[in-house]
């Protein structure tokens, strides 16, 4: 426990002073005008694309007499045929949300206190532009760093590199996807991307561990998920918590928490014994099969009994289940996948087990995603940086494939190896998404520079210097989406409705704020249209008909090795990499070996986190439509385990962890037979301590805030973040 | 004459809420009142358990006791299919029809009336599917006409068991959960 972090307690106990005096004033000022038209009547609808989460589904927004009505899918959309998911469904209260920013914010006290002053645009860019510049002129370009979630980013990125910025990260690498993409790569040489490649609706057996879609709404994959159960195919499910998808399973495997990796090297190892794996495949594709085989014979379903808690019949059964269906069985990657700091090389033994099936490139498997081609614009070249990124110093972390989030915020509290002093945060709630909230703060004390862009005033925003009020995604256009699925598409977010108040668009904040660094030369084109135009010409398209459609869908092609598509595999040896020589060159083990998770602190439980159907992240509590669908998190506690504790569903408690942190709030038990006893779970997302997110604020509580500790993965610097521990503490 | 009727496959419904949040986008419901919400239930003992999962609302029952005790006639068996529908002008607020329900499926708006899902008669009048069936990303639910014999609820009804809920409470439900 540190100062910061107490100081942090209190100024978010103490409720926020929010918003300023000068709204009014401002709101007029940026709406002059709109008063004067006529009011639309009748009914008109604009495709566009969903923003509520990454998956980018293509929408039709439907405005009834000048007023957002709805949001639907677009009927030519491969990724939501035509149905979005209820967060996409439920988009619209983003633009009625009570709790938006509405006008650009200059902090008025100390840092975290949230007492603001309203300025104009031109005020805070012009106040953020000079501090850059100072930066710039005592520390260079590079000691500005910047956080980022989603396409949005885009056109800040571009700004920012224009400056010369170099540091730039987002938390879906180190705390989320980044340990299933480097396991990936290190074994195929290729990750597996978003929308993942994973052919859910061929699929003759699929395996979810620890994943809970349908619970996780990417739109496309339940519903494929939904396909296969409709044919009928075989899920098999391992997870701690009977999840949604469990009770869709015909094999729900109650995994003990963090030995999901005994588990699947125990597959494997019946696999190889009983000589079900693809023999063919192995021998076309594969490199080091002989030396994998010796590394995993010690793995048998007897070994892995005591770890998991699975018996070793039914890990028998269940890999014979998978060879029986295989190669249209799919070991699904996941998704988050930052669990224990070993999350790479589980990773890479799902991979090894999804090539043990030969599903890898195969029709039920994995797919190969088509492309098309959209040229960028012709920007001129961003000034070259002598120094190096700060986020994984001497490639500490040999596998990372992208930049380290908590790696930057490593370098801003030490100043090593030079420097960090501003951050511009866009559309991520670094407090809620980072382990470790104090180390947060604390790197933001070491700025001169904290900015942020975003629709509601998160935790993150309250920490800020300046709070940049940014449209909602039906307000605005964005940079193209240029997708890579089973067929290639390309489409066009624009605008539906006007922003309300004073809200910008982030390319207009992005070209403002490079017209005030001088940065003109990267701004050749002055409106958005004019871009996009630009660019959809490139590839024979033009905003026209894009406006029109949504959507254009490329060429299809083939996506199976069976249709076509040549096998190859850019790894080091060209082939499917069982045995990891270069693991082994860096002094990691080149076939995945299990290390039994820590067990925690007698009685104690393992706090787990994950998804709601109805909400994205942190970014969404204080939708009025999604918070009527799910308004609080819950607290899942073993039926028998609330019975000994005397705890009953509905009751309020605190949770306190290991190091001693309290959770700000109280949240209600969920006493249920659907988790195991040794650990409890609640949705992300919950227990806002912002002042701004005042429809949100104490509801339910905060997994972020207890997430004090983590693991860090030594192959790619992910944040293994399931290894905290909480007792349970009833309220008074 | 049609009987329209909604078969919803338990067996694909992940109970994600989205049928809840297109109804209340679609027909602007009043915050903290749903016409269709979701019961998830969980059976059995940790860690062999099983659960089902229901997308529910009014069930447009042939024999509707809401109807029957409605003193003002506001409560009626449309023409069109045969959805039962509330006229919000006619409805002098008794709340009779409210506790008539075996389903709970009705609730007084606040502006007076009593209120419920209406099969979204506005769409499926121009030959649309109601809003909950139309965004399900499961594909989980049905709608049709019970009295053609060639709709697909009639045919999914004929070859697949199915349930309907409180049979015994005698209202003939015109909601059917496939198994
Ligand atoms: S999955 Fe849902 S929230 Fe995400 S883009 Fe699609 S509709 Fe929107």
């Amino acid at each position: 426990m540190n100062l910061s972090r107490r100081r942090f307690l209190k100024i978010a106990g103490a409720g926020a002073a929010v918003a300023a005096t000068a709204t009014g004033g401002l709101v007029a000022l940026g709406r002059s005008g709109a008063a004067a038209a006529p009011r639309e009547r009748g009914l008109r609808t604009v495709p566009t694309f969903c923003d509520v989460c990454f998956w980018k589904c293509n929408a039709i927004a439907t405005v009834r007499d000048g007023a957002l009505w709805k949001i639907e899918g677009n009927p030519i959309d491969p990724l939501s045929n035509g149905r979005l998911c209820p967060r996409g469904t439920g988009g619209v209260g983003a633009v009625s949300d009570p709790d938006r920013l509405r006008t650009p914010l200059l902090r008025a006290s100390v840092r975290g206190e949230e007492r603001w002053t309203a300025v104009t645009w031109d005020e805070a860019l012009g106040y953020i532009a000079e501090k850059m510049q100072d930066i710039k002129a005592k520390y260079g370009p590079e000691a500005v760093a910047m956080f980022s979630h989603g396409l949005g980013g885009a056109f800040l990125k571009h700004t920012l590199k224009a400056y010369g910025a170099i540091n730039l990260a987002a938390p879906s690498f180190a705390q989320c996807r980044g340990p299933r993409d480097v396991g990936f790569e290190l074994t195929f040489g290729e990750g597996i991307g978003s929308p993942e490649r994973t052919d859910i609706a061929n699929a003759r057996c699929l395996v979810l561990i620890g994943s809970h879609l349908g619970e996780n709404m990417h739109n496309s994959q339940v519903q494929e998920l939904a396909e296969a159960v409709g044919r009928g195919a075989t899920i098999i499910v391992a997870d701690p918590r009977f999840s949604i998808a469990a009770s869709k399973a015909k094999h729900y495997l109650p995994v003990k928490p963090g030995t999901d990796l005994a588990l699947l090297l125990a597959w494997m190892n019946v696999l190889v014994a009983e000589r079900l794996y693809d023999q063919d495949y192995v021998a076309a594709h594969g490199f080091g099969f002989d030396a994998f085989a010796a590394a995993i014979a010690s793995y048998t379903p007897e070994w892995a009994y005591p770890e998991t808690g699975i018996a070793p019949e039914v890990i028998r059964e269940t890999a014979r289940e998978m060879a029986r269906h295989r190669p249209a069985t799919l070991v699904h990657p996941g998704r988050h996948s930052t669990w224990y700091g070993d999350d790479a090389q589980r990773s890479r033994a799902i991979a090894l087990l999804n090539a043990l099936l030969g599903s890898w490139g195969r029709k039920g498997g994995f797919y190969t995603p088509a492309s098309m081609t959209v040229p960028g614009y012709p920007y001129p070249p961003y000034p070259r940086s002598g120094r190096a990124k700060v986020d994984n110093p001497d490639h500490k972390y040999p596998f990372a494939s992208e930049a380290i989030t908590t790696g930057i915020r490593d370098a801003t509290i030490s100043g090593q190896p030079y420097p960090i002093k501003g951050w511009w945060v866009y559309a991520t709630n670094l407090l809620q998404a980072l382990p470790d909230q104090a180390a947060t703060i604390e790197a933001i004390q070491q700025l001169d520079l904290l900015a942020v862009v975003d629709v509601v005033g998160s935790e993150t925003a309250g920490w800020a210097d300046v709070v940049l009020p940014e449209a909602t995604y039906l307000e605005r256009y964005d940079d193209l989406n240029v997708e890579l699925f089973r067929q290639p598409f390309v489409a066009l977010r624009q605008p539906v409705v006007e922003p309300p108040h004073d809200q910008k668009a982030n390319w207009w904040i992005a070209r403002e704020l490079a017209l005030k660094l001088d940065l003109a030369a990267f701004y050749p084109w002055t409106t958005i249209e004019e871009y996009l135009d630009h660019r959809l010409r490139g590839a024979g398209l033009s905003l026209a008909e894009l406006q029109t459609k949504g959507l254009v869908r490329g060429a299809p092609q083939p996506i199976y090795y069976e249709d076509g598509v040549p096998p190859t595999f850019p790894t080091p040896s060209q082939k499917i990499e069982f045995y990891s020589v270069q693991l082994e060159q860096k002094g990691f083990d080149p076939v995945p070996r299990y290390t039994p998770p820590d067990p925690g602190p007698p009685g104690a439980f393992r706090l787990l986190f994950g998804r709601s159907p109805v909400h994205t992240f942190s970014r969404t509590q204080t939708n009025p439509i999604l918070a009527q669908a799910m308004t609080e998190n819950e607290l899942w506690v073993n039926a028998s385990v609330a019975q000994r504790l005397g705890l009953a569903t509905g009751q309020r408690v605190r949770l306190r962890n290991q190091d001693g942190v309290r959770s700000d709030f109280a949240i209600k038990v969920r006493a249920t037979e659907a988790i195991r006893p040794d650990c409890v779970y609640m949705v992300h997302g919950f227990g806002h301590t912002a002042g701004m997110l005042r429809h949100a604020r104490g509801r339910g509580a905060s997994d972020a805030q207890l997430i004090t500790a983590y693991k860090t993965d030594p192959l790619m610097g992910g944040t293994g973040m399931n290894v905290n521990f909480v007792t349970i503490e009833q309220e008074a | 004459m049609s009987r329209l009727a909604m078969v919803i496959d338990t067996r694909r419904c992940v109970g994600c809420q989205d049928c809840v949040v297109a109804c209340k986008t679609e027909n602007q419901t009043p915050e903290g009142f749903n016409r269709d919400w979701i019961t998830y239930i969980t059976k059995g003992r940790f860690p062999t358990l099983s659960m089902s999962i229901q997308s529910e609302r009014c069930n447009h029952c042939d024999d509707p006791p809401c109807v029957s005790c409605c003193p003002t006639g506001a409560s009626h068996v449309h023409d069109f299919g045969g959805i039962v529908l509330v006229d919000k002008d006619e409805c002098i607020g008794c709340k009779a029809c409210v506790a008539s329900c075996p389903y709970d499926a009705r609730y007084m708006h606040p502006d007076g009336y009593a209120d419920k899902c209406t099969f979204c008669v506005h769409r499926v009048e121009h030959g649309q599917d109601p809003a909950c069936v139309s965004v399900c990303p499961t594909h989980c639910m049905y709608f049709g006409d019970l009295d053609d014999p060639e709709s697909e609820v009639s045919k999914l009804l004929a070859s697949r068991k199915h349930y309907s809920l409180l049979p015994e409470a005698g209202t003939k439900p015109r909601i059917f959960y496939l198994e």
